[in-house]
């Protein structure tokens, strides 16, 4: 990590937090702080992408602005996390792409649309691309060849799990634990994951707008996380019936991967459309402005899939069934591209943050109280 | 904006925690409450914003405290550190309702940290707010708009206009303009005076510009001052208040918890001549962090100095202000503007002084002494040997001023006569005195606001009803 202005503001703000802990009760953010008396630029990125930005110490702190201090951690937090995703990212000339990242999500979904729309009009007869072709086996490939889902799929989702693991090599690197991740540490670390554990304000929920508690954007994020594995998992369903059960797609509405895809998009389409929702409410200063724009990229690029992926489902049998796959797939595409250069970093970053606090777990607080 | 033509039932002077607590406990007992609070809302909720725990009596462990704090045992602490100057049975009865404050508190929302363990050893007397004190600020803040007490922010009482000693009628200043709004009962939890300075100085002198307040520059004692020119009774020694060790390069008000040090039992400490002046060793710190800042007080250009080694560095919570480090205790002296030669005697007669002792331990009273100096340190005594050396220069840091309107148990506020008033009460530092004549007992103060608080809360809303 680099020590730019956010870095070093960041170090300030953190020194004010250790010689003052009333937030330990919080988050693993402040237990984390109170192991160290220095912090260097690298801890102070395992800071930032150890916060889940729940907000309750910025409305605790006896600090926050109009205090000359200004102390606001979540906001300092999510500046040196923005900073962080570009100083990971492989390849290196790629880190520009989270300055506007808004943007380019948003460019790149309109181009993934298109191109797929183009080519399948393109490799399909007009009768073809917009005929009924019912339910009967192997109807979606009538439209799109299935070597061109899967070459385009592997190519895309597989450069981008490289890419992202190599942004997660450079953040291990950086801002990782230094002593050895044992199998407990694992557990804790995927538990907190799982949970949310940290977006809870110790167990109390966020502060979205005000000083008050509340839960919806814990569950909300729920919503989405686990909406997205159900669709996850009904793919990866579908993927067996066809390559070892020899039961190719479409599958009848009462069958694990359509019962999986559609309950997965229904709760995919309520967290991410809450959660953008719920940017229109939220207090603004302990947030970035700057970065809203790549956060609600993101969250309508997701929302799209899941929307899609229904109107799929609802017009598979009729005329339109090659329209709604083409923009379903389009967002796909999109969003396969964007992966590792987009929002969904965090959570790769987060995840390893919360690895290295399981690591640290036993370590003693120094001094205090 | 307040309502002229209304007469509240009950008007509270103050946006603290022991105003809050008698706001929402007069509305919840059906009276109608403006609570009138100084500070803009940012700032809101006086010198609680920047607390952390209350002291509670508790005779069996819970979710919040470990194993048992009896009356006998926090009765005799305050004792202790009051030197008796205290009202047994108004402590008394505050000591026994301590016990009795978590569900009320719960329910106005304040949440609380899973009972804590440490070196100071606080988990078994005091309860933690999650958060610290501005969030149980908030939580109150919240539950009081939500029982619909009126808050008025940027509004000071300015007078209290008592006849036959009642309240008649109160002048406040709203954002600036001067208003009369009246009310049947009237709590003042307006707190101390210590932020006002010119007032300080009468009892000080310029040693006042050495100070600093810790806590909020909006308590400036004007409701105490203007009750007590009116027949109320006082009560305490207005050079008496809550004074702690403070790192001196500390904001001149509101740097809170961040500016304290607690350094003081690891280190020698020197006044601005070279030379130690008390027993850093006395006792654990959270007994004795309080007297730490009369005592510099009392020292030329109330300053002192506060040298370790780097084997003692770790032991206590750092400062928000670097420590000034250095090779060697020359260099070190040079720095915090000390006179080299004389400290480096002080530490070698220090050093020399240190009887081979038995195992050191932070945690408790190791019995490491030294012998031979005038004052010897008591525990934790360690030759200052180990390079790099680390100093922090110490201010007396204000927290509340004890001078205050005498109150009975009904949280009445007494007259000169000693004739309780028809309608005015009291809750918090404005009263702290009557309890506290000298020392501190940390998370006392909200134990004290929160106790008295519900009294005043309680009794004046029962008047105003009746």
């Amino acid at each position: 990590m680099q020590e730019t202005d956010a870095v070093k503001n960041a170090r300030r703000e953190m020194e004010i937090c250790n010689a003052c802990r009333y937030c330990e009760g919080f988050c693993a953010v402040f237990p984390a702080v109170e192991l160290r008396r220095e912090f260097s630029a690298g801890d102070l990125s395992y800071l930032a992408n150890l916060c889940h930005g729940c907000r309750g110490c910025y409305y605790a702190c006896q600090y926050s602005p109009p205090h000359e201090w200004g102390i606001n951690v979540p906001r300092t937090l999510a500046e040196v996390r923005a900073e962080s995703y570009a100083e990971y990212a492989w390849p290196k000339p790629l880190a520009t792409v989270f300055e506007r990242n808004g943007t380019l999500v948003s460019l790149v979904a309109a181009l993934g649309i298109a191109v797929v729309l183009i080519l399948s009009m393109l490799l399909n007869s007009p009768g073809n691309f917009f005929g009924a072709h019912g339910t009967v086996p192997d109807s979606f490939y009538e439209v799109i060849p299935l070597w061109a889902m899967q070459i385009v799929g592997i190519a895309t989702f597989g450069y981008s799990l490289v890419a992202l693991w190599m942004g997660a090599r450079n953040f291990w690197r950086d801002a990782g634990p230094r002593d050895k991740v044992g199998p407990t540490a694992m557990a804790i670390a995927l538990w907190d994951v799982l949970t949310l554990k940290n977006l809870g304000g110790g167990g109390n929920g966020c502060n979205d707008n005000s000083e008050a508690f509340s839960m919806r954007r814990r569950y909300l994020h729920h919503a989405m996380f686990y909406g997205f594995m159900l669709c996850f998992a009904a793919t990866t369903v579908g993927f067996i019936y066809h390559a070892f059960l020899g039961w190719p797609a479409p599958y009848p509405f009462i069958s694990a991967p359509v019962l999986l895809g559609t309950v997965g998009g229904i709760l995919l389409l309520v967290g991410t459309v809450g959660l953008f929702a719920m940017k229109f409410v939220d207090d603004p200063m302990p947030n970035v402005r700057r970065l809203l724009g790549g956060d609600i990229a993101l969250l309508m690029l997701l929302a799209m899939i899941a929307l899609t992926g229904l109107v799929l489902l609802a017009v598979r049998a009729t005329g339109a069934m090659g329209l709604a796959m083409a923009i379903h797939l389009g967002f796909i595409l999109a969003f396969f591209l964007v992966l590792p250069y987009s929002k969904m970093v965090h959570g790769v970053y987060r995840s390893a943050a919360l690895l290295r606090r399981a690591v640290e777990r036993k370590m003693k607080p120094l001094g205090g109280e | 904006m307040p309502d002229r033509t209304k007469t509240y039932d009950v008007l509270v002077a103050g946006g603290g925690n022991a105003a809050l607590c008698a706001a929402i406990t007069a509305r919840q007992a059906g009276a109608s409450v403006l609570l009138v609070e100084s500070a803009p809302k940012a700032f809101r909720g006086g010198n609680s914003r920047h607390t952390r725990n209350l002291r509670a009596m508790h005779d069996v462990p819970n979710e919040v405290l470990t194993d048992a704090y009896k009356e006998d045992e926090y009765w005799d602490d305050l004792l202790r550190v009051t030197g008796g100057q205290t009202d047994e049975s108004l402590a008394r009865m505050t000591i026994r309702a301590s016990s009795g404050l978590f569900g009320w508190m719960r329910d106005a929302g304040v949440r609380f940290q899973p009972s804590l363990t440490g070196t100071l050893n606080l988990g078994r007397t005091n309860a933690f707010f999650l958060g610290g004190g501005k969030a149980l600020v908030n939580a109150y803040y919240l539950t009081a708009e939500k029982l619909g007490v009126e808050i008025l922010y940027d509004t000071e009482v300015v007078s209290m206009n008592m006849d036959d000693g009642s309240v008649r009628s109160i002048d406040i200043t709203y954002k600036g303009f001067p208003e009369t709004v009246h009310a049947r009962c009237v709590v003042a939890s307006s707190g101390g005076f210590q932020a006002n300075l010119d007032w300080m100085r009468e009892y000080w002198g310029d040693a006042v510009d050495n100070f600093v307040i810790r806590g909020t520059p909006y308590n400036k004692g004007r409701v105490l001052k203007n009750l007590l020119s009116q027949g109320v009774a006082a009560i305490g020694d207005p050079t008496q208040c809550h004074a702690v060790a403070l790192d001196a390069r500390a904001p001149k008000f509101d740097g809170g918890i961040t500016t304290r040090l607690d350094s003081v039992p690891f280190s020698v400490v020197v006044n601005r001549n070279g030379d130690r002046f008390y027993d850093e060793g006395e006792d654990v710190w959270p007994k004795r962090y309080a007297i730490w800042g009369r005592l510099i007080a009392q020292q030329p250009g109330q300053i002192a100095y506060s040298i370790c080694d780097s084997k003692a560095f770790p032991l206590f919570m750092p400062s928000v202000f670097p420590a000034i480090k250095a090779n060697t205790l020359e260099e070190l002296a040079v720095k915090m503007k000390l006179d080299p030669t004389k400290v480096r005697e002080t530490i070698d007669g220090f050093n020399k002084a240190v009887k081979p002792g038995q195992v050191f331990d932070n945690l408790k009273l190791d019995g490491n002494a030294t012998a031979g100096l005038t004052p010897n340190k008591t525990n934790w005594a360690r030759a200052v040997d180990k390079p790099p050396f680390y100093g922090y220069p110490l201010r007396p840091g204000i927290t509340f001023t004890y001078l205050s309107v005498k109150v009975n148990d009904k949280a009445q506020v007494l007259m000169d006569n000693g004739q309780p008033s028809g309608n005015l009460f009291a809750s918090g530092e404005i009263m702290s005195g009557n309890i506290l004549g000298k020392g501190y007992l940390a998370g006392f103060g909200m134990t004290i606001g929160t106790v008295f608080g519900r009294i005043a809360g309680q009794e004046a809303a029962r008047r105003a009803r009746n």
